[in-house]
């Protein structure tokens, strides 16, 4: 656990010589490719100081989202490194501070002040948990600071928030949940019944799929809503009408190994198809003791875990600096599993702050240059695959301050993910639900 | 499924939240009884014991059943070492005054959990249980381990029975339970009776910590629910009574899986709550307990 | 000294600390400034509990419903029936008063231990039904309040409760009036009543008192003074969720009190800003701040029992209410 002992602004700590000097290599290729990729690119780095940009990142160090916090600080550290090293930011280079929200929304809140008002950072980024993204996005918003989270909530998009919260590096989980709908009832089967924890996120995944499966003409037989504070789950099962042809589940939290081994104590051999969120599974091992049950089960996957042959090189690159192996576990530790499908946000998202400070012409932390950033990355409207977006082609709505990607389909052979489908951006889509743009800045 | 068969799987499954619940709680319950503190921090030992086991377990390759076995000798003898070490170092100073020792004890439950975020880490990590065998009912399947649970709590829950009934030990425990100045006049080491009831509430905790963790998983923060639970059978059951605490567990278990069989999940849990809640508020003393001094 | 002397310092040293509360936001850098609006809300929740704990000798782990019940009670209907910010406050401490009558009733015919597990038991389901009621409360992702929904207006002056210096004097004028009515309390017969029940209460009761009663009306003052502060959470700062109905939330003022001083006015205010700052401090530079928060507990309890300020009453100040 040697990160948590660094102290907070990050530097470009365990990395080795033989990994910096690819890096550098394939950085620069990410810089050319970058520039390219932003039209009407200006370099202002001669009239800027070399003051470096701050970016304050707000970390679940502690608390229940400590598992994927660690993962989005690995790929926040590599893609500053990565930028560092290609020039960082119109010349100036990134400096990273990081705070602990105990993935509380109260410390949260107080974070977000800490960052605007004593380090005095240009942008705040990397919220993961939706709790802390509602608790802290008030605070953002009157104290005009732009604010990127990589929560994957629905939360921006639902139009809730305000002005200066974003979400351009993942896909929220309304668009996730839609474009899986079409395969599922295809290749699956179209009675659905749902086990989901009792909470908000579990409540988006049964309001948009039920809805989306209906759309496909087919239907969500029975919502089985468990209570969070649930480590036992046999007792549900029972509720599972017999003739469900799909079990659509999307447990989150250290239950989830518990709900697995006990799903396939309670069906056995002979169950029904199986399809769920890799949430569930994101840092757990797929040959865990007790998960040989999800052999042949299906899952929604936001970046493919284990390497496919079809792999890009984009995809290649950005395991390779974040120090990721083609399992999906850390290069250092087989045991330390990534969040693979979540991650990759951090690193998205870090790029498009860049883009758009150099767009905006960003020279300094006032109200006057926040705003410049945040009317740039409204205007965007894609970005292309490629080193800085590995995860693959997306478009942005300005409007709703969200985007849209590609998703994954896996199925588990061999305690491993292998890909059978990815699904269109157009298949993700849905009626904009707010225009963040009239709100003032 | 047809409502027989739901309600044997809701009994099955109390029964195994009964069996841990009840080796979890005997264990705050000794401590409760005998010394008269609320240990806040015992859910904790319960997480050290669990990821103790995770951490004796994994590395011990070949047939599961050898690391298991050893997990269940090593990790409460390490765990009730600790829960010793913090008696001797901090109860005994405060000479274990209620109010002081639950707020010491939340120091505790901070400390331990931090610990284990910074030595073992955020993730969920299970344990191969020592045998993998699947009972099939004529409706559903079930797991052959979780009835061995059951069947190992019970020879523990007998085995500490025969200690408190039969041996010098158990009547030195039950004099210091029943009147401390006394037992201490009459040359009974009260001193040693805490520290040894201590470890031992703790490594009850622990020992039902690794048989749960082949069906649950080892993560820093599993303490807090056993803890709660716990708390309600020893208040439930009454002090220091070992059929209560049996009895409280078999309740709680059962009643918290039967009343989900006819509300939704979320409102089964609130009702079960509050039910509990008013068992203790109109006996107070507790099923079988006598009323506290 | 007389007891008029000591009603004058008690007066002056309360008037003084909310004076110097006052003006420390002329002075402050503007994080501080932010920070110390948090922890006088959040003072205020402690100054709820320990009129419970530390005066009446009721030690509950489930404050945290009393202060959830202010911040949906606010929460909710500014949010869902566009209530305006004093509306909704109002809303908050009526639901926080009913909620802590209604606990009150129930819990307080146990003692000791009891009373500890049903309280925590109470708002264990408080927490679970607000999950339950997702389809309003968003469980545990709860809802914000716009900017919107947190302006009003007042005598014709508009008022908006995101703006840094409306929170800072909302927050204080929050906290002056917990603190006050903390004082008046303990300083009534009130008051002496609820520490003769924690000093002992059969003989209270053997002296004519009607105990229930007045454990009754603490309770009913220290949950609604809670709600008061979870409604300004909810209005100030803009959001409403379950977290704050979990168990940490009832921990929390149990801490706060505990190293302030548990049977004092003024303790909840050091205590919170000292763990705050504490926290603060040492988050930057270890995550480990737990840790750090565990070992102090348990110093601050073999070293110190009573807390900073019991500290200092039993050595110098003997007055300090």
């Amino acid at each position: 656990m040697d990160e948590r002992k660094t102290p907070n602004t990050a530097t470009t700590n365990g990395l080795t010589r033989r990994t910096a000097l690819k890096g550098l290599g394939a950085a620069a290729g990410a810089a050319a490719i970058g520039t390219q990729a932003a039209p009407g690119f200006v370099r202002y780095a001669q009239a800027q100081s070399s003051e470096p940009i701050k970016i304050g990142f707000q970390a679940h160090r502690t608390g229940i989202g400590a598992a994927y916090g660690r993962w989005y600080e690995r790929t926040t550290e590599a893609a500053v490194r990565l930028i560092n090293e290609a020039g960082g930011i119109n010349g100036r280079p990134i400096e990273l501070i990081v705070e602990d929200d105990g993935t509380d929304p109260r410390r949260g809140a107080e974070v977000v002040e800490r960052f605007a008002t004593q380090h005095r950072v240009d942008v705040v980024f990397g919220t993961l948990f939706s709790h802390v993204v509602m608790g802290s996005a008030p605070r953002a918003g009157e104290l005009k600071m732009p604010y990127f989270c990589v929560s994957e909530g629905h939360h921006v998009a639902s139009g809730v928030l305000n002005r200066y919260i974003f979400q351009p590096g993942i896909t929220d989980v309304k668009s996730q949940v839609i474009s899986m709908a079409p395969w599922v009832a295809e290749n699956l089967g179209k009675k659905v019944t749902m086990i989901f924890p009792d909470y908000a996120f579990g409540h988006d995944h049964r309001d948009f799929f039920s809805e989306a499966i209906a759309a496909q003409g087919g239907e969500a037989l029975e919502l089985i809503a468990i209570p969070p504070t649930e480590s036992s789950f046999t007792r549900y099962f029972p509720r599972i009408p017999s003739e469900t042809e799909v079990i659509y589940h999307v447990m989150v939290g250290p239950g989830v190994l518990t709900f697995v081994s006990e799903m396939g104590q309670f069906y056995g051999a002979n169950r029904p198809q199986i399809f769920g969120f890799i949430d569930s599974l994101e840092a757990v091992d797929l040959a865990s003791p007790g998960l040989e049950f999800l052999e042949g089960t299906y899952f929604w996957e936001g970046f493919p875990r284990y390497a496919m042959p079809e792999a890009t090189e984009y995809d290649t690159f950005f395991r390779e600096q974040v120090g990721v192996n083609a399992d999906g576990a850390s290069i250092d530790d087989p045991q330390d599993i990534s969040t693979y499908s979540h991650m990759f946000g951090c690193w998205e998202t870090l790029y498009i702050i860049k883009q758009a400070m150099e767009a905006s012409g960003y020279s300094s932390a006032t109200d006057a240059d926040k705003a410049g950033l945040i009317e740039a990355v409204e205007a965007m409207t894609e970005f292309p695959e490629g080193f800085e977006h590995p995860q693959g082609r997306k478009t942005f709505d300005g409007k709703t301050h969200q985007c849209f990607g590609h998703q994954y389909i896996s199925v588990v052979e061999d305690s491993r993910l292998n890909v059978v489908h990815k699904t269109s951006i157009e298949d993700g889509l849905y009626e904009p639900e707010v225009d963040y743009t009239t709100q003032p800045l | 499924m047809d409502f027989g068969p739901y309600l044997l799987l809701a009994s099955l499954e109390g029964l195994v939240t009964a069996a841990v619940l009840s080796l979890t709680a005997l264990g705050l319950s000794l401590v409760f009884g005998v010394m008269r503190i609320v240990n806040v921090a015992h859910g904790e030992f319960f997480m050290l014991g669990a990821v103790l086991a995770w951490a004796i377990a994994t590395p011990i390759a070949g047939n599961p059943a050898l690391g298991f076995a050893l997990a269940m000798v090593c990790s409460p003898l390490v765990v009730g070492a600790m829960a010793l070490l913090s008696e001797r170092l901090v109860l005994r100073r405060l000479k274990y005054e209620p109010e002081a020792t639950i707020v010491a004890t939340i120091g505790m439950l901070y400390i331990i959990q931090q610990l284990a975020l910074t030595f073992y880490g955020p993730d969920a990590r299970a344990v191969q249980a020592p045998f993998d065998w699947r009972i099939q009912f004529p409706w559903f399947g079930y797991s052959g381990y979780k009835l061995s649970v059951v069947g190992a709590s019970i020879t523990l829950m007998l085995l500490t029975w025969l200690v408190l009934a039969r041996t010098r030990i158990g009547l030195m425990l039950r004099a210091t339970q029943y009147d401390g100045e006394t037992a201490q006049a009459f040359g009974i080491p009260i001193d040693r009776v805490y520290c040894g009831v201590f470890a031992v509430g703790a490594m009850l905790a622990a020992v039902a910590a690794v048989l749960i963790v082949p069906i649950q998983q080892a993560h820093y923060l599993m303490g807090l629910d056993p803890l709660l639970l716990s708390f309600i059978v020893v208040i439930i059951g009454g002090l220091g009574s070992l059929k209560g605490t049996v009895v409280a567990a078999v309740v709680i278990g059962m009643s918290d899986g039967i009343i989900s069989v006819f509300f939704s999940p979320t409102l089964a849990k609130i009702l079960a709550t509050l039910l509990v809640a008013m068992v203790l508020v109109y006996r107070p003393q507790g099923l079988f307990g006598k009323a506290v001094r | 000294m007389t007891p008029a002397d000591t009603t004058k310092r008690v007066l002056m040293l309360h008037a003084g600390v909310i004076a110097a509360l006052f003006l420390a936001q002329f002075v402050l850098p503007e994080y501080h400034h932010g920070v110390l609006a948090r922890v006088m809300v959040l003072a205020a929740y402690a100054t709820g509990y320990t009129l419970l704990f530390g005066y009446t000798g009721l030690l509950s782990l489930g404050h945290a419903m009393f202060f959830a019940a202010g911040l949906y009670g606010a929460g909710l209907t500014v949010y869902h029936l566009g209530w305006s910010p004093p509306a909704g406050f109002g809303a908050g401490i009526a639901a926080g008063l009913v909620l802590s009558v209604m606990v009150g009733f129930v819990a307080l015919r146990t003692t000791g231990v009891a009373f500890m597990i049903v309280t925590m038991m109470l708002a264990q389901a408080v927490y679970l039904a607000s999950l339950y009621f997702g389809e309003w409360t968003r469980g545990d992702e709860g809802i914000v309040l716009t900017q919107a929904m947190r302006t009003f207006e007042i005598a014709g002056a508009t008022i908006d409760l995101s703006l840094p210096d409306e929170r800072f004097n909302a927050a204080l004028i929050l906290y002056a009036c917990s603190l006050l009515i903390c004082l008046a309390v303990v300083r009534a017969p009130l008051g002496r009543v609820m520490v003769a029940i924690r000093e002992n209460e059969d003989r209270t009761r053997m002296l004519g008192y009607d105990t229930f009663q007045a454990k009754l009306m603490a309770l009913a003052l220290s949950g609604t003074l809670s709600a008061a502060a979870g409604a300004s959470y909810a209005l100030l700062f803009g959001y409403a969720g379950s977290t704050f109905a979990s168990i940490h939330y009832s921990i929390y003022p149990l801490l706060w009190v505990l190293l302030g001083g548990a049977a004092t006015t003024l303790g909840p205010l050091i205590g919170t800003l000292a763990i705050t700052y504490m926290i603060d401090v040492t988050s930057g530079f270890t995550s480990a701040y737990l840790l750090l928060v565990g070992v102090m507990l348990v110093l601050l309890v073999l070293w110190s029992p009573n807390g900073l300020l019991g500290a200092l009453r039993d050595r110098k100040l003997a007055w300090l209410p």
